[in-house]
């Protein structure tokens, strides 16, 4: 993309400069760095420092990313119905990238809670799975998110994308509280013991509450750090969807006003012709 | 009241369609029956059967709902309907509800041709008792499904991908509808011991997933479809 036709205008051109180099900025590389260093103090403490539970071992550890991930989850889905709403009120392609860039991350961070809640399943209740309310319900939330991304990769202009997930991103938040409501009725009456409950709020041990609030920063930033990327890099694909026709069209004008005028001299060709 | 009018238009021309295509009876009907009969294969023991037939009913319903559903919205598309009817000018709340009554007039056909199944193949009794609880339950999942199929079925219509999109959208969304109309039917039919007044909660929940989808989909309906 050499070629940079004045008329063609873009609301966009002065953040394009500013991402020239990538997605990374000044803002991102510090908290790019904070995060790595958050993670290691995770590992120092949920690894090392931390005691094993007297009743779930050594497994208690696996909740230092297991608790986080879905909280930032929980988040990132907030996030997400949040730009949905802001989308359809302003129209600003802005919220619509934010929205689907905090869904993806959510998507992943609950992919994350199930598959380290499974492991932890294993080693204390002995089974990977339970069918408690609140792991039906996750697994649901999960689904529904990958049926939200789904969406936004149907063709069509970048506006009818956003339109469309956005509707979609606020019927999600009507879906998950019935889905919610109606597993935990089906599991009050069907179910004589009750399960243990996925969290660790027993009466926890200091270090190992500190621990899982180490956790919480650590996923945090993660989770900024990824969120402002990824909107920037849907930002990039968004420009060259919509710079990528013009730039072919303007190259292959030039080059067809080459060729039908006596060619110019050698150095004075329109930039951007091949 | 115009947009009730123009609802009952709607929904009249989609029955009408059915009414002459016949694709109901001679492809979703048949369909659905398989359904019940390879259910039958895959779990084998007449007592797990007479267990689960309540649950069966409705997972056939689902998949045939599905099938409605790509039907509905392949009528619209296939000669750029929907397009005529935004053209027109027609009220998008008025689309949806008409739509969402077509679909729920064939899924009440659809569950009854279910039921009946049941009660042959799978050894399942309707009791006196329990018939105020099975319509009662019958129309409200009804209207919850239909409501949740006209809206995923009007954002997947007329895009590449949507047969398989559908399925994906629409399944999570409609599990309480699953959870709830099968207890609601198992208490009516008295399956496994289980009595009538265990029913009448679930019902609860399938009225308001059926009013929360209606009044976001009819809201949500012109977004989707308005491109």
């Amino acid at each position: 993309m050499t070629t940079t036709d004045p008329n063609l205008t873009s609301e966009h051109d002065g953040a394009v400069a500013s991402t020239a180099g990538g997605t990374g900025t000044r803002g991102t590389r510090i908290i790019g760095i904070a995060t790595i260093v958050a993670m290691g103090w995770l590992v120092a403490f949920g690894l090392g420092f931390s005691p094993e539970d007297r009743d779930q071992r050594e497994a208690v550890r696996l909740l230092y990313v297991h608790v986080p991930t879905i909280w930032i989850a929980y988040l990132a889905f907030t996030v997400t119905a949040i730009g949905s709403g802001m989308y359809l009120f302003r129209k600003s392609l802005g919220w619509d990238r934010l929205a689907g860039a905090s869904a993806e991350i959510g998507t992943v961070f609950v992919a994350v809670t199930l598959v380290v809640g499974a492991l932890w399943g294993r080693l204390t209740w002995g089974v990977f799975w339970q069918w408690d309310a609140r792991l039906t319900t996750t697994a649901l939330l999960f689904v529904t998110y990958i049926g939200y991304l789904a969406v936004r990769r149907l063709d069509g202009t970048h506006e009818q994308r956003a339109r469309r997930s956005a509707v979609i991103g606020l019927i999600a938040v009507l879906e998950i509280p019935l889905v919610h409501w109606s597993v935990r009725l089906w599991r009050s009456l069907h179910q004589e013991a009750t399960v243990l409950g996925t969290d660790a709020d027993v009466s926890m041990d200091g270090l190992m509450l500190f621990s899982l609030f180490v956790g919480v920063i650590a996923f945090s930033l993660l989770y900024l750090w990824l969120v402002m990327h990824r909107t920037r890099g849907m930002f990039l694909e968004d420009y060259l969807d919509d710079r990528g026709l013009d730039v072919a069209l303007a190259a292959r004008r030039a080059e067809a006003a080459a060729a039908s005028v006596p060619a110019p001299p050698v150095g004075q060709r329109p930039e951007g012709t091949n | 009241m115009t947009v009730w009018r123009i609802a009952r238009l709607v929904a009249a021309k989609d029955l009408r369609i059915e009414w002459h295509s016949r694709v109901l009876t001679n492809q979703v009907l048949p369909f659905a029956a398989v359904t019940m009969v390879i259910f039958a294969f895959a779990l084998d023991a007449e007592v797990v059967l007479e267990r689960v037939a309540p649950g069966l009913i409705w997972l056939a319903t689902l998949f045939s709902m599905l099938v409605l559903v790509q039907r509905s919205f392949a009528v619209e598309v296939d000669d750029g309907a929907l397009d005529a009817l935004r053209v027109a000018g027609v009220d998008p709340r008025a689309i949806f509800l008409g739509k969402t009554v077509a679909l729920g007039v064939q899924l009440l056909v659809l569950e009854v041709v279910l039921l009946f199944a049941a009660v042959v193949l799978y050894r399942q009794t309707v009791p006196i008792g329990g018939l105020v609880l099975l319509v009662t339950t019958l129309t409200s999942a009804t209207c919850g499904l239909a409501a949740v199929g006209t809206l995923y079925g009007g954002l997947a219509a007329g895009f590449r991908g949507r047969e398989t999109l559908l399925p994906l959208l629409t399944l999570p969304a409609v599990a309480p509808v699953l959870i709830g109309a099968t207890r609601a039917v198992e208490a009516a039919l008295g399956t496994a011991g289980a009595v009538v007044s265990d029913g009448w909660p679930w019902v609860g929940l399938l009225v308001v997933f059926a009013v929360a989808f209606g009044v976001g989909g009819s809201l949500a309906f012109g977004p989707l479809i308005d491109e």
